[in-house]
């Protein structure tokens, strides 16, 4: 997980624009007694690419699934661009997807696949061959036309469904799990092609994945998904950086989460005493917590300052934002090395470091006395 | 080690491959052998192959039988009205069998053994058993005519028995399992989410079934025709039971040609012929299934 180097932007609201391309409004969807989206409102706009972030049984695959039409909302409304589809059947949608299986006609070549869309629409013989070796081209999968899909890799297979999922032009591009399928190098190069093609054709895509990284990479926008429910919608830096909830600051990214009490909220920022952590927070930017108030810290493991503990302890013991441990493990991941570090207090922290430096002097060992602090900027002070 | 798992997988080859040599092809070749023969009063009833000739051995063929099948009409007429009602009873299989194969496989999981079960339930009985009730349903004062002379439809009761109509319906009765069951095993394989993709590019219901459904359930169809098709050339109990006296099928012109002509050579060549006859289908077959393996249409 690479955090997002870009400096947080301004939150994005999740009201209502008049940008709205895609209006998802009050969305629920029943199967007998369970729930699989709750209430879901969206808006999403023309040319973006909104990633659909959730575990397994959020509703996330429900939720684009009635977007294609294959799930009828049993509440809401979905519109898109003014028209309301809520009660379109899928073949007259507007709407494009590319299934997580690929789901490519196996009796047909390549170029019958890609093209089958545009036969629907019964459009002429030489019109349909010359879409069809547009969109191959774009894929870069101008060569295999005549082949059948098993005859192609998975990295091919996924290019020829995405063409076909393109090549009639969609008002709007549903993604389930696109790169689920491929191995982790093939993924890497995938996604920045997948930015590239959508950038060109100025499709909006939905893409639906369980998987952080590739949402914080293609998303423009993401909306996180639990129980059904849209848990938080933002860029990815806002989410990363200014989680809403403690399941979006735990499920995107890792994150060090102590419980811990408000002892003042003034202009300085919010003052925190955690029993957990050992120590007192002050965190910087923090909105609501009134004193006496539970709230929990969220601290991301790259932004506390791992250091050595002198042999004789610096005076003051009981500063802010720090606290002493011991190393109990360190994995090195080559980039960077994680460090557990159990605290005096007892609870774990955990706390990343880039490897800047090649074969560094004597480096942090295991048992080692640290201390650890961070900035007054980088905890995030949550209250649900 | 290895080498007796290499024989233990001879062993197991070895099984089968004795059962068709032991059952299949040596009684094929006496028949073959017999089918170039002539008929004569004696134990057994035809000509050896190995005749003496001025002292000198030789081999006899004699094609006597053969020319003898086309020479009289009834057996061409036999041949061609044994094919036609195979392929009518396999086309009406097919148009029945297609539908009822189709909703078992998109059936609940909780449903689908308890259809299954309802296709392979009349096998309980025996097949001369359920021919015979058809006689008792078909008949002039079977039950179907009494039904309907009851309820006033009709004032004649139907000639239905020993029509082609009922051996049409003794056929697709009987042989109707034998097409459904391949064709659900087929269309339970077939992944949904190729439906729902064409249904995604635009095509409607019936269109994704024509598109999609229907060229991948080829084999399917291929397998159940075939399993239909070719035990109904050679149908005898139905058409003997149900069917018209005047026209045979070929089964039972084999059957009367051994036990009531004694003409063992003539038998024999109707039986090779009816082989060849069926080598057609069963080429076709193996294209269809072949074409499928390499993801072919």
């Amino acid at each position: 997980m690479s955090p997002q180097t870009t400096p947080a932007a301004a939150p994005v609201a999740a009201s209502r624009s008049e940008a709205a391309y895609v209006r998802i409004s009050d969305v629920s969807k029943k199967f007998g007694d369970f729930t699989a989206v709750d209430h879901v409102s969206l808006d999403i706009r023309r040319g973006e690419i909104f990633c659909l972030l959730g575990g397994s049984g959020s509703g996330k695959t429900t939720l684009l699934r009635m977007l294609a039409g294959f799930e009828t909302p049993t509440t809401g409304r979905i519109e898109i661009d003014g028209q309301d589809l809520s009660r379109v059947p899928p073949y007259e949608r507007p709407v494009n997807m590319m299934f997580q299986s690929y789901a490519l006609f196996p009796h047909m070549s390549v170029e019958k696949n890609v093209g089958f869309g545009l036969e629907q629409e019964h459009l002429g013989r030489d019109d349909i061959r010359r879409q069809v070796g547009e969109i191959l081209e774009i894929v870069k999968m101008s060569g295999y036309g005549a082949r059948r899909p098993h005859q192609l890799s998975g990295g091919q297979r996924q290019r020829v469904a995405l063409a076909r999922a393109l090549v009639k032009r969609p008002k709007l591009l549903l993604l389930d799990e696109p790169l689920a399928a491929l191995d982790r190098k093939l993924r890497e190069h995938t996604q920045f092609e997948l930015l590239n093609i959508q950038q060109r054709l100025g499709v909006t895509f939905i893409v639906v994945t369980h998987d952080q990284e590739e949402a914080m990479t293609l998303g423009t926008r993401l909306g996180v998904m639990n129980h059904g429910r849209i848990v938080q919608v933002g860029t990815p830096s806002d989410i990363y950086e200014s989680p809403a909830s403690r399941f979006v600051a735990d499920f995107i990214g890792s994150v060090n989460l102590f419980e811990g009490q408000v002892l003042a909220n003034g202009a300085d920022g919010l003052c925190i005493k955690s029993a957990d952590l050992g120590c007192t927070v002050r965190a910087e930017r923090a909105g609501g917590g009134e004193q006496g108030a539970t709230v929990w810290t969220a601290i991301r493991p790259e932004k506390i300052q791992i250091s050595r503990t002198p042999a004789a302890p610096a005076e003051g013991a009981q500063a802010e934002n720090r606290a002493a441990g011991t190393v109990r493990e360190i994995a090195y991941m080559g980039d960077m090395s994680i460090y557990l570090v159990r605290l005096d207090s007892g609870s774990m922290l955990r706390v990343t470091l880039p490897n800047v430096l090649r074969g560094a002097e004597r480096p942090i060992a295991r048992e080692e006395r640290v201390t650890l602090s961070w900035h007054g900027s980088s905890p995030v002070v949550l209250t649900e | 080690m290895r080498l007796s798992q290499a024989m233990g997988r001879r062993l197991i080859a070895a099984v089968p491959t004795l059962w068709l040599l032991l059952l299949f092809l040596i009684p094929f070749i006496i028949v073959f052998r017999i089918s170039f023969s002539e008929v004569r009063l004696a134990i057994p009833p035809y000509t050896p192959l190995l005749g003496w000739h001025h002292g000198a051995p030789q081999i006899e063929v004699h094609w006597s039988a053969y020319s003898f099948l086309f020479t009289d009409p009834m057996y061409v007429s036999s041949y061609l009205y044994s094919l036609k009602v195979a392929a009518v009873s396999t086309l009406c299989c097919l148009l029945i069998g297609y539908p009822m194969a189709y909703a078992i496989a998109r059936s609940g999981p909780a449903t689908r053994p308890l259809l299954l079960m309802l296709i392979v339930l009349p096998f309980w009985t025996s097949f001369l058993l359920r021919v015979y009730a058809w006689i008792g349903l078909l008949k002039n004062n079977g039950v179907i005519n009494n039904a309907l002379l009851s309820l006033g439809v009709i004032d004649h009761p139907l000639a239905l028995m020993q029509t082609d109509f009922a051996v049409y319906i003794g056929i697709v009765y009987s042989y109707l399992p034998f097409m459904i069951l391949p064709l659900y095993a087929n269309l339970e394989k077939h992944d949904l989410a190729l439906l729902e993709a064409a249904a995604d590019l635009g095509a409607r219901p019936w269109r994704a079934f024509l598109s999609v459904t229907l060229p991948q359930s080829l084999p399917g169809i291929a397998a159940g025709s075939l399993l239909v098709f070719i035990p109904a050339v050679g149908e005898y109990v139905i058409p003997t039971l149900l069917g018209r006296p005047d026209q045979l099928m070929i089964g039972r012109v084999l059957s009367d040609e051994f036990f009531e002509n004694r003409d063992w050579p003539v038998a024999s060549a109707v039986a090779i012929l009816i082989l060849l006859l069926l080598i057609v289908p069963i080429m076709v077959f193996q294209r269809v299934e072949r074409r499928q393996l390499e993801g072919l249409p």
